[in-house]
């Protein structure tokens, strides 16, 4: 080592002169540039020493680029080893959104258009489909609302009060020997009752309540509509 | 292609993690050419610096899910590069070579007098560059040719800011050693 080397290395940079080589290639920030800038117009040392690194750097560049570029053999090797590599599935990080949004992005405008001509003819037909669903359903439907009064079967009518002490069991038997079945009520005390199928002539009918009105477990029997 | 059209590295990244081979190209095209230059800088040899440059774009496929966007893509490369190329120095060193041997092997262009004699003060800073250290020579590069700045400089080698900034300045004053000694003087130091 020469003494003149020797005294190189022994010296430690300036603040200034360790941001030059920075400054040359344009990676400071605004405020150290604006430094420098000041230091070097203020200090002939200094931008000598400016003027030996701007060389520096401009016969860097060049021995990088005369250094050429690799061969297609490394992208071959490259692509070779990533098909060996396993299928990997899609991060869940990655927003269903945001593959959404790229999907129609990626589309042509005359193709996004079409999609949106075809889109607009499903959204037409599902409409239809749904509308005749629904207006098939209400005529045949068993839906109804709680005000809707069905048209009341055929048979005999009436109004039937039983006696206080009559049980279920006793009613049962009464209802299975007149083939009678409650049809609502109670309502102040009294249920409405159909007998049979098919409604009777006014006489048959009004036999068959007096029938009824003899049961011991009735109290009180009257026709109705 | 506008630079508002072209996909940012970090957004061919995110792809990357996907598993979109396109992108991969498309980052590979990008920055192929840098990392070799730098791998081959710092192994000299072509050979091996395209084995290098495989291996670093492979393990960007692998870990592209876990870059973070900390620093830019191409200081990631840069990293990673650099991480390979002296493992592979250090295998190589078993059989051959350390460092200072490395240091001190001949280029095959002209020797710094020997472009002093053309009279080509350029031909022979370029030879010196090839000349410095390696620890030198990736400084040089990485501020001059890669325009990294000192925080991406201390990212990549792994070292303290201010250690960036004093490394490079003695690998500036090694230059203008090799230069002295090949008899240009350049008014600086």
């Amino acid at each position: 080592m020469t003494a003149a080397s020797k005294q190189i290395e022994d010296r430690e940079p300036t603040e200034i002169e360790a941001l030059l080589p920075f400054h040359a290639a344009g990676t400071l920030n605004l405020r150290d540039a604006r430094r420098v800038e000041e230091a070097l117009a203020n200090d002939p040392d200094l931008a000598r020493q400016y003027a030996a690194i701007q060389d520096e750097y401009a016969e860097t560049i060049l021995l990088n680029e005369s250094l050429g570029a690799p061969s297609t053999r490394a992208m071959q090797k490259l692509f070779d080893a990533i098909d060996a590599e396993p299928v990997r599935k899609p991060a869940s990080s990655f927003s269903p959104l945001q593959r959404i949004s790229e999907f129609f992005s990626s589309l042509a405008p005359r193709t996004l258009a079409y999609s949106a001509i075809a889109g607009a003819v499903a959204l037409l037909l599902q409409a239809g489909v749904i509308g005749t669903v629904l207006v098939k359903d209400r005529s045949g439907s068993s839906f109804e609302t709680a005000s809707f009064q069905a048209p009341p079967a055929a048979g005999t009518y009436a109004l039937i009060r039983f006696a206080p002490d009559a049980n279920a069991a006793d009613i049962t038997k009464l209802l299975d020997t007149y083939k009678a079945s409650i049809v609502s009520g109670p309502q102040a005390g009294m249920f409405r009752v159909r007998f049979g199928d098919a409604p009777l002539p006014k006489q048959d009918a009004a036999q068959l309540l007096a029938k009824v009105q003899g049961e011991k477990i009735i109290s009180l029997v009257v026709a109705a509509e | 292609m506008s630079a508002t059209q072209a996909a940012t590295d970090e957004a061919l990244i995110g792809r990357i993690a996907n598993g979109d081979r396109l992108a991969m190209q498309v980052l590979y095209g990008r920055h192929h050419v840098r990392v070799f230059r730098f791998a081959l800088r710092l192994v000299r040899n072509e050979s091996v610096a395209e084995d290098l440059i495989s291996e670093v774009f492979l393990d960007v496929w692998r870990q592209a899910g876990k870059f973070e966007g900390r620093s830019a893509v191409s200081t990631w490369l840069l990293a990673i590069t650099r991480f390979k190329a002296l493992s592979a120095l250090r295998k190589r060193k078993d059989a051959e070579l350390d460092d200072e041997a490395a240091a001190a092997i001949e280029d095959t262009s002209d020797n710094p007098e020997t472009a002093v004699a053309k009279k080509d003060t350029g031909n022979a800073l370029r030879n010196c560059l090839t000349a410095l250290s390696p620890e030198h020579r990736e400084i040089v590069d990485l501020v001059y040719y890669h325009e990294k700045s000192v925080e991406e400089v201390a990212e990549i080698v792994g070292i303290p800011e201010n250690t960036v900034k004093t490394r490079l300045f003695y690998a500036r004053k090694k230059l203008a050693e090799l230069l002295k000694a090949a008899g240009i003087e350049r008014g600086w130091p």
